[in-house]
């Protein structure tokens, strides 16, 4: 295998993992922190012991996605050096903003969040995670700012042999950037709320721990799933509409759409020939991709074959085809999971109205299932949008095969994946083993601060205590 | 000054912040197990750095992004041609961190010895491996005239980075245990300070075995008088800071002890200076501060973002330390 393959294959094994643990921290976060807010505010112990359950949970997750963030960080140095050179001039500095501005922010705050319970003033304590919050969304901004350079490169010359920036406040203002922005973040927002909504269900399913807690923490999650699944449509709705207009070779592979069409058709699932350029079998509903894309019945839909021709005039020949079938199927795992998490949200808010949401167990039981749903569309999402543009890094300016660096060797590749994929597999036994052990509903007794047993044993207090 | 004089500086002093900050996190991690004869006093040593370890890496993660954003060249060629030693030093970093995060989360003694094993192997390896690529730096490397590194993976390591990586962990060693005999109570605190006197000792001798290397083997200390003058200091305060120990003064040994990593990264960067990494081959193919540089436009962008943050960064994690001053002991742990 060649090392642009191996190195791609690298890059997506290691941001796809990183991508599994950053949406539940930062939804996460945000839920606690508003449980805490409540307990501030009410002085209510049942949201601080949620504060503390959810919160050790948000830890275990956040604790795997901080560190292999690193990764992330200094593998555009390491495997795409050419790259780097390339694009750092712009790059470089929405990176370490985030790191400055972020990172710090999130790494300190968190760590007095976790040891300071009793050495803080309740508000000052609350403070913190608010901060911790802050700094996650703000680490979501700035890599969306410099994601969205890849996807829809502004505010820059070529210069010197690279990309030189000539405008900051176009970096910053890409259109791009503030149609996934709120896309990344809703999906957020989405598992973290399913996360919740998930575990809640599955031990008031059980009837494990205290069922008024669990209680107050399904009805809070409802209500976030709901607000974030219709967000997370409404930002992938605008998504979709930008993906036409500015990147259609996304959006028509998306849709294993060969042809230019007026009045397109929405394909729910097609059989695709990659090779002969097309659909062995198709089942469409008519003119619904043109309604999405273009908010028009009769709008024209370019497809894959013109837009090929199209590039090939403009840049050259070449492939400028990405994997159709990849994007097809990511494109419906995305959208299929999204519609069903919509689904279990409205069902959970009219049970809720209803007061019946706790207690409904044929509810509880499929609910359950929910906390998988987010993780299958956030990565289809960004398989989507990191897949979506190639054969391009940088879209139309530099192509991936180009950014490799070159001094590394296949063997230097295998050597490096390979001990990745163990390491990740090894870290995901040991995450999914203490998530499951510490979303059991009976260890929310590991919070009754006060009772005689923990008053006798220093062991449970300090359970989890660095 | 220029830009790139600036931000030069400003990498030193990022870079300069994780060796003294996650210095002394590294050598509890790797002291852990030999100061705390159990499980419990283990986790009492580790929850020593517990606030901080996470926030004192970050300042390693601002140093490559500032890299990246600042002096994309030297970014990518450094990240490159380390790339295997890259790997490594990210698994170790990776083990170590999801260690502290989970070592306390099951009572199993497989399952906490394995994470202090993690804990201690990681940290060892982290900072054995920032020791060889620093000297590394200094001492040159084969690259071309495109800043493009052709040597291998042996190419990496010779007799002086790998003086150069044991040294490091020795000064991190002794670091860490001056830290932990600030930090602990009674049986850890005692043998943290014991530790630190056997322990110096042999940093003295790496320490200045690695600054007579340098004098022969570099042209740092011949080109730039801050680097001689760093290293001259870096001897003051080792020998001043033995002196400590000896006189049981803890908080000046540790003071001293940093003044010696400062020393090192000072006499490293001002040698270095204009040159972000040296070439092996022809002195007129060493990245510099000019031909790895981002354009001044981007620079002065980066200027005023953290030329702003920075200040509030050094604030807030001076809080930090503030807010847990105090000793740890068996009973000061978290709640969650």
């Amino acid at each position: 295998m060649d090392t642009v393959m191996l190195a791609r294959m690298q890059f997506g094994l290691t941001t796809i993992y990183h991508f599994f643990f950053v949406p539940l921290s930062i939804g996460l976060s945000f839920l606690v922190a508003v449980m805490e807010t409540r307990y501030v505010k009410t002085g209510n112990e049942v949201y601080k012991k949620m504060a503390q359950f959810w919160g050790r949970l948000f830890l275990i997750n956040a604790g795997v996605g901080i560190v292999t963030g690193i990764v992330q960080e200094f593998q555009f140095g390491m495997s795409w050096s050419e790259y780097s050179r390339f694009v750092g001039d712009i790059f470089g500095t929405p990176l370490a903003i985030e790191t400055l501005l972020a990172f710090f922010l999130e790494s300190t705050f968190l760590g007095i969040w976790i040891f300071g319970w009793d050495r803080l003033n309740k508000y000052v304590h609350l403070a913190c995670m608010w901060l911790v919050v802050f700094g996650s969304l703000m680490s979501a901004f700035w890599i969306i700012v410099a994601n969205s350079f890849m996807q829809h490169p502004e505010g820059y010359t070529i210069n010197n042999g690279r990309a030189e920036l000539s405008d900051f406040s176009a970096v910053l203002g890409n259109s791009n950037v503030w149609v996934q922005f709120p896309h990344v973040l809703m999906g957020a927002l989405v598992m973290g709320s399913f996360f919740v909504l998930g575990v809640s269900a599955f031990n008031l399913f059980r009837k494990r721990g205290d069922f008024e807690f669990f209680r107050r923490s399904i009805n809070l999650a409802v209500l976030v799933a709901v607000i974030a699944t219709l967000g997370a449509a409404a930002a992938g709705d605008r998504q979709g509409e930008f993906d036409a207009k500015e990147n259609p070779m996304k959006l028509a592979a998306m849709e294993g759409l060969w042809h230019t069409e007026s009045g397109a058709g929405w394909s729910l699932i097609s059989i695709i020939d990659e090779q002969n350029h097309k659909n062995l079998f198709e089942l469409k509903i008519p003119f619904v991709l043109s309604i999405l894309a273009f908010k028009d019945p009769f709008h024209e839909v370019k497809g894959i074959d013109e837009l090929q021709a199209e590039a090939e005039a403009k840049y050259g020949p070449g492939n400028y085809t990405p994997p159709v079938n990849v994007l097809f199927f990511a494109f419906r795992g995305m959208t299929g999971a999204a519609g069903a998490m919509m689904l279990l949200a409205f069902l959970g808010l009219f049970l809720a109205w209803k007061r019946r949401l706790a207690t409904t167990r044929w509810y509880l039981f499929i609910a359950s299932f929910g906390v998988f749903l987010p993780y299958i569309s956030n990565t289809c999402g960004w398989i989507i949008a990191e897949m979506g543009r190639q054969p391009w890094v940088v879209n139309g300016v530099l192509k991936t095969e180009q950014a490799v660096s070159p001094n590394l060797t296949a063997t230097d590749l295998l050597i490096s994946l390979s001990i990745f994929a163990v390491l990740y597999i090894g870290l995901a036994v040991a995450d999914i083993f203490l998530m499951t052990r510490f979303a059991n509903g009976n260890r929310v007794a590991d919070f009754d601060a006060h009772t005689e047993a923990a008053e006798e044993s220093d062991e449970k207090l300090l359970v989890g205590a660095y | 000054m220029d830009l790139n004089t600036l931000w030069f500086g400003i990498i030193a002093f990022l870079f300069t912040g994780f060796l003294f900050l996650e210095g002394f996190d590294f050598g509890v991690g790797m002291l852990m197990p030999l100061v705390g004869r159990n499980a419990e006093e283990r986790r009492t040593a580790t929850s020593a750095i517990g606030p901080f370890w996470d926030g004192n890496e970050v300042w390693l993660l601002v140093s490559g992004a500032a890299m990246f954003a600042a002096f994309p060249g030297w970014y990518a060629t450094m990240f490159s041609s380390f790339y295997l030693v890259m790997v490594a030093l990210l698994v170790a970093l990776i083990l170590r961190g999801v260690g502290f995060e989970f070592r306390n989360r099951h009572a199993a003694p497989a399952w906490t010895k394995f994470w202090d094993a993690m804990i201690a192997g990681g940290s060892l390896a982290a900072a054995f491996i920032w020791g060889v690529a620093l000297t590394d730096l200094v001492k040159g490397l084969p690259i071309d005239a495109n800043q493009h590194y052709i040597g291998g993976f042996a190419d990496l390591f010779s007799p002086f980075s790998l003086l150069g990586g044991v040294a490091l962990v020795s000064i991190c060693l002794l670091h860490g245990a001056n830290f932990l005999s600030l930090k602990t109570e009674g049986a850890i605190r005692a043998r943290s300070e014991r530790a630190a006197k056997i322990l110096w000792l042999p940093v003295a001798l790496l320490a200045g075995g690695l600054g007579v290397y340098a004098a022969l083997a570099t042209d740092i200390f011949s080109r730039s008088t801050l680097a001689l003058g760093a290293g001259i200091g870096a001897v003051v305060a080792l020998v001043l800071s033995g002196a400590s120990l000896l006189a049981g003064r803890t908080g000046w040994a540790f003071l001293l002890n940093g003044l010696v990593i400062i020393g090192l990264a000072l006499a490293i960067f001002g040698g270095l200076f204009p040159r972000v990494m040296v070439s092996s081959l022809n002195p007129d193919y060493s990245l510099t501060i000019t031909n790895a540089a981002a354009t001044a436009k981007s620079l002065e962008i980066s200027t005023w973002f953290s030329l702003t943050l920075i200040p509030v960064v050094v604030g807030y994690q001076a809080w930090n330390y503030w807010v847990f001053r105090k000793r740890v002991s068996l009973k000061s742990a978290a709640h969650i």
